[in-house]
């Protein structure tokens, strides 16, 4: 706008680059002082009415809300069985996951068709495994793949781990099904992108616990709740990512094949989709992922497999048989991770070699080794010994006995640290912004909140957030969601210091990325119950224990996100900077860090949400407020409509949160620098 | 020329390899087992009995009454047994559905009761088990055998700063809230003006972990918990006494100062199941025990790490006669 008025340039683009330039300089100056001042009157105005407002609720009581929200509960369940919705649509829904995964697990877990064996033995799935392995990706995957399903079986667990893949397999299934058409839909229609979002979000956020038991009364107890529930969990990511891929086809082969009048379906076949296959595949990676982080929770609807170890061991606290089961689950994940990842890489690769030698040789060992694998396949269906796998390995126990024995050290001998590291975060961090959170009134706090998100994100960031937290007082759960949103906010600051640090590490070293990698996949994918109980031992029950957890799920999210934005900076742009005489400091702090700007904020958002994600599960370990709310409401039927107020006060904090952290990056007027050395 | 007919000949060549390398490996490997052909066990569980789907709730007490009753409907009636791994809630709810036709230790849960015996008519009250549930607040052994006056209510107060943490705000912390019980506490807290604050745990592995940490390093505890409980065969916990109960003296939770009542543990089964009247029903009605059975086949879950299966024939072989009398009469 300043454009205008401002004298007679010497070229359009030096103007374009002077202006917002001069006004960043002028905001840049006052935004600070304008936070600074909303903060310090929230301090004063904290001072003078501390406890008064503040809306507080004892775990026991209950609002109206509360109640009406039971009163729903029970009408739905004592209609279940009159209720033409129940007998047409639900049912029928219920018929078909059902006999999905009934169908693989009949063909690789369960005894089926009159068998004292499923349809295929080890041998089989093995076999077949790393033959699907090295046709879609190479012959280094499929030694991977093969290794860590002979792994299950030695360590005791090949129908279980056979149970979790036939169900995570089923879920991963009807998600694509679903999910990759309603992204293509959501990228290339703005209005179904903006109408879709909030309900993704709320599918992430929304803990499982709140709907667990509905489940089993909309779809009965058995395989398809615990489908459902894992799917619910595990679509969002294929949506979300697919749609991202379709938007970020650079313009120009669009209006290239617009230009040779082609029609919208030849665009998308053409041009759209082959130019979004390596994202759709990373959503697919991403799907299989969640849908893994589902399995112990759907355990306790009595979903098969290797959470159901994870939870019975847990009840005598358990750690080794804990640990084995969740090692089982990660290696899995690993597999299935590297194994789709190749696959994403070989169809960019396929394409450039085309005719090559190699392609020429690949066609008879395609028919060879797939005969190799029939005939394991055969053996696996009519041999005793190539059907169950053969017992006596003593792997199992001896990865329970050496995981329980590190923890035990760890617990005794650490725990004198942890103790100091948990008070210090506790007193100097946790408990001023939580007392700041819950002991102002709740129109202060709003008020704070809504001019911050004004100030920040603008017109639109402030609207949502005053609706927010309108539904957040609405809920009666007020003061358990400022106690939450204190720990949330320490956590993802936690995160995304670590996201930083350990991101430019490894986007700036291929060795450090390598020797990571693999322990984040396992801090994302190892079931929280299986390091609960040491956390346990080390910080006792409190919220700190709860913001560990959470930091533990969420910085691998962050850190892979930095060091992916970090790896993207142009090797060119990374070059002229060392050309230029910069130091490592400066490289990262001038030069790679504002660059991966865009990364910066996407790791943010991710953290946030898994964060957010694992609230229930800090209520375990004494977070108390809204995680417990949850988790109490799945236990007790009279706290029930509590539960699920809680759950939608997690949801609405995480999209409060999100919005005005996304509106306030879009509204920072820093554009990238260059090398400016 | 010729290079490419050669070059094109090879790779068939050695598919041909490895395709006969896998036919010999599959001749060589012939000599197991076939599945399937000397199976005597296929044809068990076909008795009048029929299936049995019994409800598994997440604690290891409950565990040791489903893992004997399911021995016995196995080995004596000749039942097919599903267990399924459910919480208490999604088990309550399954009666409605048809999915469940057995709960065997059911801790009090009124409002469920009003629910589904009452209102839905879905579910049956079927008698006690016979073990009592105790529920209180508890010390470590170490505290009561050095603070001797600690197990008294009315000297807490003296002893509240030992007990602070970090979440307890400067007070003395009671730690709470295996989320599926229901509690008192902070009614507690504030009727018998005690300078406490409750703090909760969230889960009963974080109960647990906690007794365990302070009995082994002599650190103060103090919280909520509950018996019978397979813990108690590790630690023995010591109850703290509060007001006595007498009837009626929770009748309003805001106004609660007395001690939990004692919890007579029941059964619950579904209408359906009760209305069948076949021989699993006979012997869930039938069946009872003492806490100590209980702890017995507990502790060999819990402690000496036996599959359920395993520790039901073990305790089963050694109290033949108690068995038969949970037996149909026919």
């Amino acid at each position: 706008m300043s454009t205008t008025t401002a004298p007679p340039p010497p070229s359009p683009t030096t103007t374009a680059a002077v202006a917002p330039a001069r006004t960043g300089v002028r905001r840049r100056l006052s935004k600070p002082l304008v936070v600074a001042g909303i903060l310090a009157v929230w301090v004063v105005g904290w001072l003078l009415l501390r406890g008064r407002n503040t809306l507080s609720l004892s775990p026991a009581d209950l609002t109206p809300l509360h109640r009406w929200l039971n009163d729903v509960n029970d009408t739905v369940g004592a209609n279940r069985n009159s209720n033409p919705v129940f007998l047409y649509f639900f049912n029928e829904i219920r018929l078909v996951v059902d006999t999905l995964v009934t169908f693989i697990q009949d063909l690789i877990a369960q005894p089926a068709y009159g068998r004292p064996v499923p349809v295929l033995g080890w041998l089989g799935v093995v076999a077949l495994v790393a033959y699907a392995a090295w046709a879609f990706g190479n012959w280094k995957v499929a030694l991977l793949a093969a290794g860590g399903f002979v792994l299950f079986g030695l360590q005791g667990l090949w129908r279980e781990s056979m149970d979790t893949l036939a169900l995570t397999l089923g879920a991963v299934l009807i998600s694509l099904l679903i999910g990759i058409p309603l992204g293509i839909w959501a990228g290339l229609s703005d209005r179904f992108h903006r109408l879709i979002t909030p309900v993704l979000d709320f599918m992430q956020t929304m803990p499982t616990f709140v709907y667990l038991a509905p489940l089993t009364l909309l779809f009965l107890i058995g395989p398809a709740s615990a489908t459902i529930a894992t799917l619910i969990y595990a679509m969002p990511p294929a949506i979300r990512i697919t749609a991202h891929g379709i938007r970020s086809v650079p313009a120009a082969p669009i209006e290239a094949t617009d230009s040779l009048g082609a029609s919208r379906l030849q665009t998308l076949t053409k041009v759209l989709l082959p130019l979004s296959k390596r994202t759709i595949v990373l959503g697919v990676n991403q799907t299989i992922m969640a849908a893994l982080s589902m399995v112990t929770i759907a355990a306790l609807i009595d979903a098969p497999g290797l959470g159901k170890t994870v939870i019975k061991a847990l009840q005598t606290l358990d750690v080794g048989t804990a640990f084995n089961a969740g090692l089982a689950i990660v290696v899995m994940a690993i597999v299935l991770d590297r194994v789709t990842t190749a696959a994403s890489v070989r169809v960019e690769e396929g394409r450039r070699n085309a005719g090559g030698l190699a392609e020429r040789l690949r066609r008879p060992l395609l028919i060879g080794f797939g005969a190799v694998a029939l005939v394991c396949a055969y053996m696996s269906y009519t041999y005793v010994w190539a059907a169950e796998f053969p017992a006596g390995s003593s792997l199992g126990s001896y990865l329970s006995r050496a995981a329980t024995t590190v923890t035990d050290w760890a617990q005794s001998s650490l725990s004198g640290i942890t103790e100091g590291l948990k008070n210090i975060t506790t007193t100097v961090l946790l408990n001023p912004l939580q007392s700041l959170l819950t002991e102002s009134p709740w129109w202060l706090v709003s008020a704070v909140v809504v001019g911050l998100a004004l100030l920040l994100g603008g017109v639109r960031a402030a609207v949502i957030a005053a609706a927010c937290l309108a539904l957040l007082v609405a809920s009666g759960l007020w003061q358990d969601s400022m106690t939450t949103l204190a720990m949330t906010i320490v956590a993802t600051v936690l995160v995304m210091v670590l996201g930083v640090v350990v991101g430019v590490w490894m986007g700036r070293s291929g060795r450090a990325d390598r020797v990571i990698r693999p322990v984040l996949d396992a801090g994302q994918t190892m079931p929280a119950f299986v390091y609960l109980v040491p956390f346990l031992a080390l910080f006792a029950a409190s919220r700190f224990t709860a913001i560990v957890a959470a930091v533990v799920f969420a910085a691998p999210v962050a850190i892979k996100i930095v060091a992916d934005g970090v790896r993207s900076v142009s090797a060119t742009t990374v070059e002229a900077a060392e050309a230029a005489g910069s130091n490592t400091w400066q490289m990262i702090t001038k030069v790679q860090l504002p660059m991966a700007r865009q990364s910066l904020t996407l790791a943010a958002n991710q953290g946030l949400i898994y964060v957010l994600s694992m609230v229930v599960v800090g209520g375990l370990v004494g977070a108390g407020a809204l995680g417990y709310d949850v988790v109490a409401g799945f236990s007790q039927g009279q706290l029930y409509g509590k539960g699920l107020a809680a759950g939608i006060a997690i949801v609405l904090l995480g999209i409060m949160l999100d919005r005005i952290a996304r509106a306030a990056a879009d509204n920072d007027p820093t554009p990238p620098e260059g090398i400016k050395v | 020329m010729t290079i490419s007919i050669s070059t094109a000949g090879r790779p068939y060549r050695l598919a041909g390899t490895v395709f006969a390398a896998a036919t010999v490996l599959a001749l060589v490997a012939c000599g197991g087992a076939k599945v399937g052909g000397s199976d005597s066990n296929s044809g068990s569980g076909t008795g009048k009995c029929g299936t049995f789907n019994l409800a598994v709730n997440p604690w290891v007490g409950y565990e040791a009454n489903a893992a004997v009753i399911a021995y016995v409907a196995q080995t004596e009636l000749k039942c097919t047994v599903t267990k399924k791994d459910l919480k208490e809630e999604v088990a309550w709810q399954g009666f409605g559905t048809g999915e469940v036709d057995a709960i065997v230790e059911n801790w009090g849960h009124d409002d469920l009761k009003k629910k589904y015996i009452e209102e839905q008519k879905t579910a049956v009250d079927v008698g006690v088990t016979g073990n009592d549930g105790i529920i209180g607040w508890y010390v470590p052994p170490w505290m009561a055998a050095q603070y001797p006056d600690i197990t008294d209510w009315k000297n807490l107060n003296k002893y509240a700063a030992m007990f602070k943490t970090s979440e307890s705000g400067g007070k003395g912390q009671v730690l709470d809230g295996d989320p599926s019980f229901v509690t008192n506490d902070e009614a507690l807290v504030k009727n018998l003006n005690l300078d406490y604050k409750v703090v909760y745990a969230g889960s009963e592995t974080a109960l647990i972990q906690a007794f365990r940490q302070a009995e082994e390093k002599k650190t103060p505890v103090l919280g909520y918990f509950y018996e019978p409980q397979w813990f108690f065969s590790e630690i023995k916990l010591v109850k703290v006494n509060l007001p006595p109960y007498t009837a009626g003296c929770d009748a309003d939770a805001a106004k609660v100062a007395c001690d939990y009542p004692k919890y007579a543990l029941d059964k619950i089964v579904s209408k359906k199941f009760a209305d069948a009247n076949g021989p699993a029903y006979q012997l869930v009605k039938n069946f009872t025990w003492t806490n100590a059975d209980q702890n017995e086949v507990a502790k060999y879950i819990a402690v000496d790490k036996m599959t359920p299966d395993a520790a039901a024939k073990k305790w089963v072989d050694a109290n033949k006669d108690k068995v038969k009398a949970w037996l149909p009469k026919s």
